[in-house]
């Protein structure tokens, strides 16, 4: 049942997008995008769960060392996403001004 | 520790986990206004540093040293990138980025394979683990040829052989099956090994017959592509907060690839499979009108400085041409002087101007122009037929009336700026050149319009030299 439920939350999620999103003016598109960018960089979550499960800092089996690896590197590109993109959406917002 | 403080803290994370996602929900709400655009991002991501922090707590944790060592080499990395990159560079960033979170979730898939083991995983496990692996790399190869498209390693050219779009619709359709099978049969674990390669090849494969002009369509489609990665992430590890955010990510790149397929007049089918004007081209020239026929006025930077003087309003069309000549700042003080002349001044923005959607606003805002005076299509449509002047910098197509009124144009049914519609148009062009979609513009001849020849950004100069002398 867990694929079912997990579904309905994805399809109502999606549609919340949709309504939040077509809203956003043209103007605001790029910032948007780096802002959602940096969202899809919740997969850190994820990758901090992977990795953190290791019962020790240096593995003792090979399939061990592999899970470490491939966690830590999720963790490394999810990070450099959403540090670099809530940064970068940032620098560009503070652009935006009105006319004084 | 007992089973019911276990409970009790996973419940307390999946709460925190929701107030993470109301931040998410609020944040992208306040995105939709200029005005409040800036907090909405930070409400983001507090509401990331919230879930990232809960989770933390969680009992599967058992060690932490990975884990930070990981977290400060991708923070600095970011931070550097974020801080360094040119706005014009936004979108190779953005590509970057994109690959970067689609890797991200395709090694959370393939990690949780590693560590539960083919036989403790059933088959919705298995499912979202294919999916997972399936879109997350097709993301990172995908976003990595869109990123070296963009940034010139690879020729910004459509790179196609024979029986190309025949190929990456067989190995789609070879990579769903695959991901069938592999939640039917896990014990094949070959089936791992031809999912991961199948995509991170299709992922190539799919960006590499795609021109450069349709690179905007591309960036937004991997940016939906890298959500989805993330929510199929948060299936394998049954994580709301995971699927709720990817599916927020996806729903945006989905909404921006549509609108950009709709400002340049193509359907998505037509980006991803065909290159620009195949198919039904062939007649475009025999309608495009007689240009050589055409009478082109030239002006002068003196001229349209007393021109634009005595207007009450004058629109500012800028196209990607200005922001490769780099001369948003001359812009901005054009308009500056205009504005002490009394001059209303606007910027009319088609949403193709820049190289990703809404990069254009992006830079003429990195020159001060102030976010009120940047009008989209729809909003500058209805004030040129009140407009003096308008001066049209580095954009063609874009204004091009015969995507309105010749049938026979590639371009017709694109929307378009009616700038025809003002009292006066000039066009700062280096020479009679046809724009990208290599079609011959009928507003040059036109009544109204006058021609200045020259690079962007000297000719702009020029202008605001006149317009200093003219005080």
């Amino acid at each position: 049942m867990d694929l079912i439920f997990n579904l309905f939350v994805f399809v109502l999620a999606s549609f919340v997008g949709f309504e939040l999103i077509s809203k956003v003016p043209p103007t605001l598109h790029t910032p948007l995008m780096s802002g959602a960018n940096a969202i899809s960089g919740i997969t850190l979550i994820g990758a901090v769960l992977i990795t953190g499960s290791l019962p020790l800092l240096l593995p003792e089996s090979t399939a061990d060392w592999v899970v470490g690896i491939l966690g830590f590197l999720a963790i490394v590109f999810a990070t450099v996403n959403v540090v670099g993109g809530f940064m970068v959406t940032d620098r560009m917002l503070e652009m935006f001004k009105k006319k004084k | 520790m007992g089973a019911e403080t276990t409970s009790f803290l996973d419940s307390a994370i999946m709460l925190l986990y929701l107030v993470a996602t109301s931040f998410f929900i609020l944040g992208i709400k306040r995105l939709g206004s200029a005005a409040t655009a800036r907090s909405g991002n930070q409400l983001a991501a507090i509401g990331m540093l919230l879930g990232v922090a809960v989770t933390l707590f969680d009992q599967q944790i058992l060690r932490y040293e990975w884990i930070v060592a990981g977290m400060v080499l991708g923070g600095l990395i970011g931070a550097v990138l974020a801080r360094s990159v040119a706005m014009t560079s936004m979108p190779e960033l953005v590509a970057l980025f994109n690959g970067l979170g689609g890797a991200a979730s395709a090694l959370v898939a393939w990690g949780e394979w590693e560590r539960v083991g083919a036989a403790g995983l059933g088959p919705d496990a298995l499912v979202t683990i294919g999916l997972s692996l399936l879109i997350g790399s097709i993301t990172l190869t995908g976003s990595l040829m869109a990123f070296g498209k963009l940034n010139g390693f690879i020729t910004g050219k459509p790179i196609t052989f024979p029986a190309q779009n025949v190929l990456t619709v067989v190995l789609m359709v070879g990579m769903l099956v695959a991901s069938g099978l592999f939640a039917w049969n896990p014990s094949i674990e070959m089936l791992f090994w031809i999912i991961l390669g199948g995509s991170l090849l299709l992922g190539v494969l799919t960006v590499l017959p795609i021109g450069g002009a349709d690179m905007p369509v591309v960036i937004s489609l991997l940016n939906s592509y890298s959500g989805l990665a993330a929510s199929m992430a948060g299936f394998v590890l049954n994580n709301p907060l995971l699927i709720v955010s990817g599916a927020l990510v996806g729903a945006a790149g989905l909404i921006l690839t549509n609108i950009m397929c709709v400002a340049m007049n193509r359907s998505l089918l037509n980006v991803l499979f065909g290159g620009f004007g195949g198919g039904d081209s062939s007649p475009a020239m025999e309608g495009a009108g007689p240009a050589t026929d055409m009478i082109i006025k030239e002006t002068s930077a003196d001229d349209i400085a007393i021109q634009c003087g005595y207007a009450s309003k004058v629109v500012i069309v800028p196209g990607y041409g200005l922001a490769v000549a780099q001369a948003q700042h001359v812009v901005k003080e054009v308009a500056t002087l205009l504005e002490q002349k009394g001059v209303e001044v606007l910027y009319g923005i088609h949403p193709v101007a820049g190289r990703m959607p809404g990069h254009m606003n992006v830079l003429l805002a990195e020159a001060d122009v102030p976010y009120d005076q940047l009008y989209d299509m729809e909003q500058i449509n209805s004030e040129f037929s009140t407009t003096d002047v308008v001066l049209i910098i580095g954009a063609n197509d874009v204004v091009n009336p015969a995507a309105k009124s010749n049938p026979g144009s590639p371009i017709y049914g694109m929307p378009v700026l009616n700038v025809q519609e003002a009292g006066r148009t000039i066009v700062f062009k280096r020479s009679l050149k046809p724009g990208f979609a290599g079609i011959e513009n009928e507003l040059f001849g036109a009544e109204q319009n006058q021609m200045f020849f020259g690079d962007a950004k000297k000719s702009l100069q020029d202008l605001v030299r006149a317009l200093k002398e003219n005080e």
